[in-house]
C-alpha cells in the first residue's frame, strides 16, 4: 500500500497549561489513504472538530506527529459560510483566484464545478436565494475549487433536514467517486458514517482517543435505511453507548 | 422486467443517474418555493408615500392653526402660504442656487475628508491592539461631543475661514466613520474568518477579499451617521463663522433674521430640512440595496 495522504501518530492536543489544561486529543493515530472515505465518529467532547482543525493547519498539535507532507487540504463546515457580497459563481471563483488562477480560466472552471454539484443556472444568484442544501453544495464546489488532496468535512450536513441529507449523501458519494477525492468526514450520526465511509473510526470522549476502527465492506451505492447499514450502525451505537456511560461516574 | 441481453446493465445505471439528477433538481425546485408576487412600482411608491404626505399635511395644518390662533404676531410667525410663496420666489433666483452650491460643496468636501480620515484611523485602530487601547475610547468620546464646542478653538486656530468650518465638520464626522468601520471589522463572523484561513487568505488579500467587504454594512451606517454629524456641524459653522464674501445658506439665514424677514428665514429652514431628507434618502437607498443583495432584508 502507498504512503497515507494524512497520517497522525500519537497526536495530542492540549488547551491551556498546568492543572487547568484540557486534554482534547490523546495519542490519536490515524492514517487516511488516497481515495479513501474515512468517517470520524464520536459523542460530544471527543475532539472530532479539533482533529480536523489540526489537519487543516488552523491549530497546532501539542504532541506526536502529524504528517500531511505538504499536501493541500480543504475544510468544509456545518454552515456553508458563503460570502453574501459575492454571487454563487463569485464564491467559487474566489477560491480559484486565491490560488492565482487567471480570470477567464476562473469563470470556466467555476462553471464546470457548479455543473458537478448540479447547480448549473444558479451561477449569478446570491447565496441567500438558495436553500440550505444548495448552499452546502456551493461550499462543496468552493472546496473542490481549491483542488485539495484531502477534503475535510466537519458535520457538513448536520443542519439539514433528513430528506435533503439523504440526497446529499448520494451526491457526495457520486462526486467522491467521479473526482477521486480523499475525504475525512466528521459526524455524530452513526448511520451517516456507515452510509458514507469506507472506514468508520470511533473516538472516545474527553480525552479523544481512537477506540475502534470499523471497515465498512458493504457495496456501494448504499442506502441509509438498508438492513446492512442498520446492522453495523447498531453495533457501533452499542460501543458508543458504552463509551458514554463510562462518563457517568 | 427480465432481461438477458449483455448491454442491459448499462441502461439501468444510466436511468439511475438520471433519477438521481431529477431528485436533486426536484428538491431544489421544492425548496426554492413558489414565485414571489411582485408589487407594481406605482403601488409600492404609493404605499411608502401616503404616510409621508399625511404627516406633512398634519404639520402644515397645525402650523396654520397656531398662526390663526395669533399666539405670535404675523410678522414673527407667518403662515404656511406666505412661507411657501417666499420659497417659490427664491428658488427661481440665481443667488439661491449659489448659496446651495456653496454650502453643498463645503458639505461634500468636508464629508469626504472625514471619510478618508475616519477610514484610515478606523482601520488602524481595528488592526493594532495597542492603538485601540490608546485611542479606542477617545474616538467614542469625540463622537458624543457637540460639535459647536469646537468653534471657539477653530476660530482661534484658523480665524474666520473655510478651514475653521472644515476643521469642525471633519472632527464631527470622522469619529462616526471610524467607529462604523471598527465595529464592522470586530463583528466579522468567526466562520467567515475560518473560511478565509482555509482558502489561504493572508495579509492584504485577507483585507481585500474578506475583512473590508464583510464590514461594509456597518461601514455604511457609520457613513450615514457621519454625514448627519457633518451636516449639523456645517450648519452651526455657517451661522458662527461668517467668511467674508461667501454667501452660504447659513449667511442667508442670519441676514433674514437681521432684516426681520420671518417668511424668508423659515423658507431657508425648510431648504435645510429638504436637503437633509434628500441625502438621507440616498443613504437609505444604498443601504437597502446592500441589504437586499446580502439577503438581510426581504425584497
Amino acid at each position: 500500500m502507498t504512503a497515507p495522504v494524512v497520517s497522525l501518530a500519537a497526536v495530542s492536543k492540549r488547551y491551556g497549561r498546568g492543572a487547568d489544561a484540557l486534554l482534547a486529543l490523546d495519542q490519536v493515530s490515524l492514517a487516511v489513504h488516497k481515495g479513501e472515505f474515512v468517517c470520524l465518529l464520536g459523542a460530544s467532547g471527543c475532539g472530532k472538530s479539533t482533529l480536523l482543525s489540526l489537519v487543516a493547519g488552523l491549530d497546532e498539535i501539542s504532541g506526536g506527529t502529524l504528517d500531511i507532507d505538504g499536501r493541500r487540504v480543504s475544510l468544509m463546515f456545518q454552515e456553508a459560510a458563503l460570502f453574501p457580497w459575492l454571487t454563487v459563481s463569485g464564491n467559487v471563483e474566489l477560491a480559484l483566484r486565491l490560488r492565482g488562477v487567471g480570470r477567464a480560466e476562473r469563470r470556466r472552471r467555476a462553471a464546470e464545478l457548479l455543473d458537478v454539484v448540479r447547480l448549473t443556472g444558479f451561477a449569478d444568484k446570491r447565496p441567500h436565494e438558495l436553500s440550505g442544501g444548495m448552499r452546502q453544495r456551493v461550499a462543496l464546489a468552493r472546496s473542490l475549487a481549491q483542488d485539495a488532496d484531502v477534503l475535510l468535512m466537519d458535520e457538513p450536513f448536520g443542519a439539514l433536514d433528513a430528506m435533503t441529507r439523504d440526497i446529499l449523501h448520494d451526491e457526495l458519494e457520486r462526486i467522491w467517486r467521479e473526482q477521486n477525492l480523499t475525504v475525512l468526514f466528521v459526524t455524530h450520526n452513526v448511520r451517516e458514517a456507515v452510509r458514507l465511509g469506507d472506514r468508520v473510526v470511533l473516538l472516545s470522549s474527553r480525552p479523544g482517543r481512537v477506540i475502534s476502527d470499523f471497515e465498512v465492506g458493504h457495496p456501494r451505492p448504499r442506502r441509509i435505511d438498508s438492513a446492512e447499514v442498520a446492522e453495523l450502525a447498531a453495533t457501533i451505537t452499542d460501543r458508543l453507548r458504552a463509551e458514554v456511560s463510562r462518563h457517568a461516574h | 422486467m427480465p432481461t438477458d441481453a449483455p448491454a442491459a446493465p448499462a441502461a439501468p445505471a444510466a436511468a439511475e443517474r438520471n433519477a438521481a439528477a431529477d431528485r436533486v433538481t426536484g428538491l431544489d425546485a421544492l425548496e426554492l418555493g413558489g414565485a414571489t408576487d411582485r408589487e407594481r412600482l406605482a403601488a409600492r411608491f404609493w404605499r411608502s408615500a401616503w404616510p409621508k404626505l399625511l404627516a406633512v399635511a398634519i404639520v402644515i395644518a397645525a402650523w396654520q392653526a397656531v398662526v390663526l390662533a395669533e399666539l405670535k404676531p404675523a410678522y414673527v410667525l407667518p403662515g404656511p402660504a406666505e412661507v411657501f410663496d417666499e420659497l417659490g420666489a427664491i428658488v427661481t433666483t440665481g443667488e439661491f442656487w449659489d448659496a446651495v452650491r456653496l454650502t453643498m460643496t463645503r458639505a461634500v468636501i468636508g464629508f469626504l475628508l472625514a471619510v478618508v480620515i475616519g477610514t484610515v484611523v478606523g482601520a488602524a485602530v481595528a488592526t493594532f491592539a495597542p492603538l485601540r487601547a490608546a485611542i479606542g475610547s477617545l474616538i467614542t468620546g469625540l463622537q458624543t461631543m457637540p460639535s459647536i464646542i469646537w468653534f471657539p478653538l477653530a476660530i482661534l486656530l484658523f480665524q474666520l475661514s473655510e478651514s475653521a468650518i472644515m476643521f469642525v465638520v471633519i472632527i464631527g464626522a470622522a469619529p462616526s466613520v471610524a467607529n462604523g468601520l471598527i465595529s464592522g471589522i470586530d463583528y466579522v463572523p468567526r466562520t467567515w474568518l475560518r473560511v478565509g484561513q482555509v482558502l489561504g487568505m493572508r495579509g492584504i488579500a485577507r483585507y481585500r477579499h474578506l475583512i473590508l467587504p464583510a464590514s461594509l454594512p456597518s461601514f455604511v451606517s457609520g457613513l450615514k451617521q457621519g454625514w448627519a454629524f457633518s451636516w449639523r456641524s456645517l450648519m452651526a459653522g455657517e451661522l458662527l463663522v461668517i467668511v467674508p464674501g461667501a454667501l452660504s445658506i447659513g449667511v442667508r439665514l442670519q441676514s433674514a433674521r437681521e432684516l426681520n424677514e420671518a417668511a424668508l428665514l423659515i423658507a431657508w429652514i425648510i431648504v435645510v430640512l429638504l436637503i437633509g431628507i434628500l441625502i438621507d434618502v440616498l443613504f437609505n437607498a444604498a443601504d437597502n440595496n446592500l441589504r437586499r443583495r446580502w439577503g438581510l432584508k426581504q425584497p
